[in-house]
């Protein structure tokens, strides 16, 4: 059977959809389906919100069309089909010494999923967007392949990366791996005492991979507290991590209550000691922190979560700042809280990344926090920042207002390849991406 | 020494996470199918992780004309030989009662088509006194039911056709392994209703391939289909047959 009516959601699951899903295996397959009628592609669904749903509609799951299809040992050069996952792709080229340019915050995302969202990982800063080492795309279109690249079908190419799938399926990319000294990470890890210190430490960070964990709880002298982790690639020997525990069932509502995260954030920033350390970890332990826990999304109960991220420029920091406050207040949060410095680099139309500080912070789906969430959103525009579409299942299309300047570029080449909105998702008619 | 697979019906999903996981291990893969060009796909990845041969050969279990270059081809590779078969066609039973010409189609590729292909390739694997035979059965061979007996019986001949080989190579130090899957979430399976115990791909190739190093003669995977199949086959035939299972 080509297609399979089921249900499914975003990783965050406060948005549902249902709808028929076709999941072929080869080239031709894709082909023969978007001559039949053209559908949105979908990934591994690690999106938080809706970006990855087509409720009522038809989807194409890209997951079993994930093989290698060339990789050059001497520069690192990959050909990839899009269904790839991240996680896979590290586990087979850093035994000898390459790795994924960018890696998101699970190694379970797609090739294809982290070019629509030009994802960016702990070592934005220096290396940029995942879309900043693709060198080329192919799409498949109904009357079959179509290759887009700096150079060739430039506006389809930048409108493609960071562009939520709305120019068709990608089939298959050409990523430039990242050269890595060995396969396990070098992490030093500092207690920081509050926000000032925190981004004083993130601008001054030289590592290649730099990332804050904040306590989104503490409140006052201790607003901003966290955990600097700082690393780098390194040669030696170290147990590879244990993979595979499962969430067996949805935690009941009171997991995630304030004095619960409270307590375990606390006792999660004195596990550092408070001169701090030097760890030795396998690589996938420090990129992929949470993928030891599969369907750890449940743990937020059968209704779910939000992720709030925003970037902000540097200037606009005080402003991050009474943003922090705010949640702090609020008592909402989960123990699940980054901040980070952002580098300038991003490769496409509407590319998340800015040169500025980015604050990601999970909320169990509760009315408050979702009131709360729409105010940080208004915060972010005032801030003259940008929401992440990977993340967002809240925002209404006038929230977005100035954020994604190079819009009108997208929606011209989006609109050439396909004039009929084929590829609308829940989250391009939430909003409205596709009208002018 | 070097071991090779041939992998008969290369394209189907569980072949495809066989050749991978083979390539893994630095076993070489030569991939036989109808799709040439998804098996170029599949040959590259398979060298990408670690396969020092990685070749496609067209192969149709219906035209035997097409058995006789892979064969001339394994008895040129060096080292030790051996040959997974996951083909296999599974019309609707509706389609074969409406149309019975169907059947011979089904019987070339689930069961007349890999047994003389692998009857010709026997003596080179006898010659090497190497070697593993994967042959992927099904669950539907051990009883003839309703709902696709043509399929079933087809894969019941190559369950007898197997046991005899595994009888005959063994003397050489050849091993033959009879995979007997239940219902795997394959393009095959895709969309269709209510299929008890559906196994993921991976976990079907992590069983066989440890059927293949622990030397296994009879594989169920998921291990569930064992007692069930147990179950199934000991129920009377004056019962069964009033059944809708």
């Amino acid at each position: 059977m080509t297609w399979k009516t089921m249900d499914y959601t975003g990783w965050g699951r406060v948005h549902r959809a249902n709808g028929d899903v076709a999941r072929p295996e080869r080239a031709s397959a894709l082909k023969a389906l978007l001559a039949d009628a053209p559908a949105p592609a979908i990934g591994m669904r690690r999106s938080y919100g809706d970006a990855c749903l087509n409720d009522g509609g038809r989807a194409i799951d890209m997951t079993r069309m994930d093989r290698v299809l060339s990789f050059d040992v001497e520069s690192g050069l990959l050909h990839v089909e899009a269904g790839a996952q991240i996680g896979a792709l590290l586990k087979i080229f850093a035994p000898s010494g390459w790795l994924p340019p960018v890696m998101p915050g699970t190694g379970f995302a797609t090739i294809g999923g982290a070019i629509a969202m030009d994802v960016h990982g702990k070592n934005h800063h220096g290396a940029g967007s995942f879309g900043c080492h693709v060198s080329e795309l192919t799409l498949m279109t109904p009357k079959g392949p179509k290759v887009a690249s700096a150079e060739k079908n430039a506006n389809l190419f930048k409108a493609t990366i960071g562009g939520l799938g709305q120019t068709g399926p990608i089939l298959s990319a050409k990523v430039q791996m990242l050269k890595a000294k060995g396969d396990v990470m070098v992490v030093t890890e500092r207690r920081v005492d509050g926000w000032d210190e925190f981004l004083g430490l993130l601008d001054r960070s030289d590592a290649t991979y730099t990332v804050g964990w904040i306590d989104a709880t503490a409140r006052g002298d201790q607003l901003g507290r966290g955990i600097l982790e700082e690393a780098e690639t390194g040669g030696g020997l170290v147990p590879a991590a244990k993979r595979g525990k499962r969430i067996p069932m949805d935690a009941p509502g009171f997991t995630l209550s304030p004095a619960v995260v409270r307590t375990f954030n606390a006792a999660y920033w004195r596990r550092v000691p408070e001169a701090g350390r030097t760890v030795v970890k396998p690589i996938d332990d420090f990129f992929f922190p949470l993928d030891k826990i599969h369907d750890w999304n449940r743990l937020y109960g059968k209704s779910g979560f939000h992720q709030f991220q925003c970037v902000v420029p540097i200037a606009a920091a005080d402003k991050l700042r009474a943003m922090l406050d705010r949640i702090a207040g609020s008592g909402l949060a989960s123990p699940l809280a980054v901040l980070k410095r952002m580098g300038p680099g991003r490769a496409g139309f509407m590319s998340f990344p800015m040169e500025g500080y980015t604050l990601a912070v999970d909320f169990p789906n509760r009315t408050a926090a979702e009131r709360l969430i729409k105010e940080l959103e208004k915060a972010t525009a005032e801030a003259e920042g940008r929401i992440y579409f990977a993340k967002d299942s809240l925002a209404s299309a006038g929230d977005l207002s100035g954020m994604y300047d190079e819009h009108a570029q997208w929606l011209k080449a989006v609109k050439a390849i396909d004039p009929d909105g084929a590829y609308e998702t829940d989250l391009t008619r939430r909003l409205k991406l596709r009208s002018a | 020494m070097p071991q090779t697979w041939i992998i008969l019906g290369a394209t189907s999903t569980i072949a495809r996470g066989f050749a991978r996981d083979a390539a893994g291990r630095g076993d070489g893969v030569v991939l036989a199918g109808r799709d040439v060009d998804d098996m170029k796909a599949t040959a590259a990845d398979c060298a990408a992780r670690g396969a020092p041969v990685a070749e496609v050969i067209a192969f149709d279990a219906r035209d035997p004309a097409s058995f006789e270059p892979i064969l001339k081809r394994a008895a040129k590779i060096e080292g030790t030989i051996s040959a997974a078969v996951f083909v296999g066609s599974m019309p609707p039973q509706e389609d074969i009662d409406a149309d019975p010409s169907l059947i011979d189609g089904v019987i070339a590729d689930s069961y007349t088509g890999p047994a003389r292909f692998l009857t010709a390739l026997a003596p080179i694997m006898e010659e090497r006194r190497s070697g593993t035979i994967v042959g992927v059965g099904s669950v539907a061979g051990d009883r003839g039911r309703l709902g696709n007996y043509v399929y079933g019986s087809a894969k019941a001949g190559f369950h007898a056709y197997l046991s005899g080989l595994r009888n005959r190579l063994g003397r050489s130090g050849v091993h033959v392994v009879t995979v007997k899957p239940g219902t795997v979430d394959t393009a095959m399976t895709w969309g269709l209703d209510k299929l008890p115990f559906l196994a993921p791909p991976e976990k079907v190739v992590g069983d066989i391939m440890k059927a293949v190093d622990k030397k296994k003669d009879v594989l169920y995977t998921p291990f569930i289909w064992w007692p069930v199949m147990t179950i199934i086959k000991l129920i009377p035939e004056r019962i069964f047959k009033k059944m809708q299972i």
